[in-house]
């Protein structure tokens, strides 16, 4: 069975951002790590390799330039079997239309592909649109919101998965190939060994330039793009500190509180 | 291509999602401005009782599929029903509710048609003849604007109580024009198999009132009080990553930039410090309510109320107070 993970790349959650008249992010001293919710799905790429008793190849691929290669690396030192960045200077300006189509591409161009994991969205540009997009391209089965793998028959060709919606868990059989969006809870991402690190700095990264996957240059980067950043700002900021409320006894405090919240016509 | 636009209708069991009435009433406004037809887009099976409510809320027409192979939401036989309307009618936009199932539709109707999809939106509006889009970026740190300059129709989510929802007014006229699904059964092949509702709890994305418990709370236990005032406010509980990490509460409460965003009108937040990521998830609400007993915590600089002090008395005197004045 050939698993691909799809990553990218983002600044740490916790880092302070700041934003210049030009619209370019930074954020300080934070260090750039794989998305957050991208180990979910190397997890279980890893999980699902281990259940097969190890017959599956882990193929983690990123969409990006040089920092890519945080996203990969992490991946390989967590257990991922190879790596791809696929780049060109053609992509850049890309929204999700076009990654999705050149995601799509370099998983066409592998070929032998059974399943296609991603994390719920990228902590930066938090669209969530590209597990669907890529599936769309590719005519896998869409699965998105997974919270739990219930049945994989590679040999039968079928996956059923429970998806987390609003009013609760929908269960739903696909066939594969397909894409799968994972989310927060179907698994606890494993730290990196210290051999898996170290396996890490050694392993090769090849990159794959829009020639080597047979893109069509109208359909990348900008020219391929339906949507357009024009502005990136700061939100406007909340007042100030809380009013305090406080008191002689906590029943005349909560009153105090309720009396304000029925003012501001909350309750 | 016209100047309609289309927006898709929501339901599940017959209840239709909220945002989708803010998205037509958010699709009422811009038709104001580009003098098209506001077209809602009702799939379902047992659903046509629906249509007459999309268009109390704006609708100016309602494609309207009954069927089957529609009974359950599944991307495969939506996202083909839009785009052939889509195709047929030539829309201007796209508008649906940012929700889970919003959220697949959008993007997947987006590559059919090879156009543009903005998420998430919490502002729309017109600037020198364009569509713009207001979005929050790296869970609401940062703001930024989009536009779909050339290819249309171009597909936007909306965010939950981001746009106000209309008053229905039952005396709108429209028409209902009925469609026919365009896959059969056999070229579908997502099979939903089971559905295990969440039982007894109001859904975070919907709620006006949340009542979240953080670290503060202490252990599984700790979250009683916490669901006692959100019984008496009906309102959804929420919880911290700390919390949920903690194994005292599930995944589906968390709140915060890995878990939901939520835009209520009241957010009480009890045992919460209140870090960069959780208040992420919840800065947007209107009124929000600290309760710590840390005065430096930093909720403290987002609340508008804070009460200083042990969740475990503050928490069930506000319940046993609320009990009296609402008559709960």
């Amino acid at each position: 069975m050939h698993i691909v993970v799809c990553t990218k790349q983002t600044p740490d959650s916790a880092a302070k951002l700041t934003v210049d008249a030009a619209g370019n992010v930074s954020w300080g001293d934070s260090p750039i790590v794989i998305n957050p919710w991208d180990e979910y799905a190397v997890e279980e790429a890893l999980l699902i390799k281990e259940r097969l008793g190890g017959n599956a190849t882990v193929t983690v691929i990123s969409m990006g330039p040089e920092a890519a290669l945080e996203a990969l690396k992490h991946a390989i030192a967590m257990g991922a079997d190879e790596a791809i960045r696929i780049w060109d200077p053609a992509f850049e300006g890309s929204d999700t239309l076009a990654t999705s189509y050149v995601l799509a591409k370099a998983i066409q161009k592998m070929g032998d592909v059974d399943l296609v994991l991603f994390g719920k969205s990228a902590i930066d540009s938090q669209t969530g649109q590209v597990p669907v997009e890529v599936a769309y391209r590719l005519g896998f089965s869409p699965l998105t919101y997974v919270i739990k793998i219930a049945e994989l028959d590679p040999a039968g060709k079928s996956i059923t998965v429970e998806r987390l919606l609003e009013q609760g868990r929908q269960v739903v059989k696909a066939p594969l190939p397909a894409v799968v969006g994972t989310i927060k809870g179907i698994n606890e991402p494993r730290y990196p060994s210290f051999m898996g690190i170290r396996k890490a700095t050694r392993a090769q990264y090849p990159v794959w330039s829009a020639a080597d996957i047979g893109a069509d240059p109208a359909k990348v980067g900008a020219a391929g793009s339906g949507v357009r950043w024009t502005r990136i700002f700061p939100p406007p900021a909340r007042e100030g500190k809380a009013e305090i409320i406080q008191a002689e006894t906590v029943e005349e405090t909560v009153r105090i509180l309720v009396d304000k919240l029925m003012a501001e016509k909350v309750i | 291509m016209s100047n309609d636009i289309f927006v898709w209708i929501e339901q599940f069991n017959g209840q239709v999602a909220g945002p989708s009435w803010e998205a037509i009433g958010a699709a009422r406004t811009l038709s104001g401005r580009l003098g098209g037809q506001v077209c809602a887009c009702l799939f379902g099976q047992g659903v046509e009782a629906l249509a007459k409510d999309a268009i109390a809320y704006g609708a100016d027409k309602v494609f309207l599929a009954d069927d089957p192979t529609l009974a359950d939401f599944r991307l495969e036989p939506y996202a083909a029903l839009m785009a052939e309307l889509a195709r047929q009618h030539g829309p201007a936009f796209i508008l649906m509710g940012a929700t889970f199932r919003g959220r697949d539709l959008g993007p997947a109707v987006a590559v059919e048609l090879e156009t543009g999809c903005v998420a998430d939106c919490t502002a729309l509006e017109f600037q020198d003849g364009q569509l713009v889009a207001t979005r929050p970026i790296y869970a609401g740190k940062l703001l930024s604007t989009c536009t779909v300059p050339e290819r249309r129709p171009a597909v936007f989510t909306l965010r939950g109580r981001a746009f106000p929802k209309p008053e229905p007014d039952p005396s709108r006229t429209g028409e209902v024009i009925r469609v026919a699904p365009v896959r059969k059964e056999e070229d579908i092949p997502s099979k939903v198999v089971g559905f295990q509702e969440t039982v007894g709890g109001v859904n975070l994305a919907d709620a006006a009132i949340i009542v979240s418990g953080g670290r503060g709370v202490g252990g599984p236990e700790g979250f009683e009080p916490i669901r006692e005032l959100a019984r008496v406010l009906k309102a959804a509980v929420g919880a911290s990553r700390a919390a949920v990490d903690a194994g005292w509460i599930p995944y589906d409460h968390q709140v915060g930039q890995t878990g939901k965003t939520v835009s209520p009108d009241l957010y009480i937040a009890c045992g919460i410090s209140g870090s960069i990521q959780h208040q992420a998830g919840m800065r947007t609400s209107k009124v929000i309510v600290a309760i710590n007993k840390d005065p430096e915590a930093p909720i403290f600089q987002l609340a508008r109320y804070g009460i200083v002090g042990d969740l475990f008395k503050y928490v069930p005197a506000l319940t046993a107070e609320l009990k009296k004045r609402l008559g709960a």
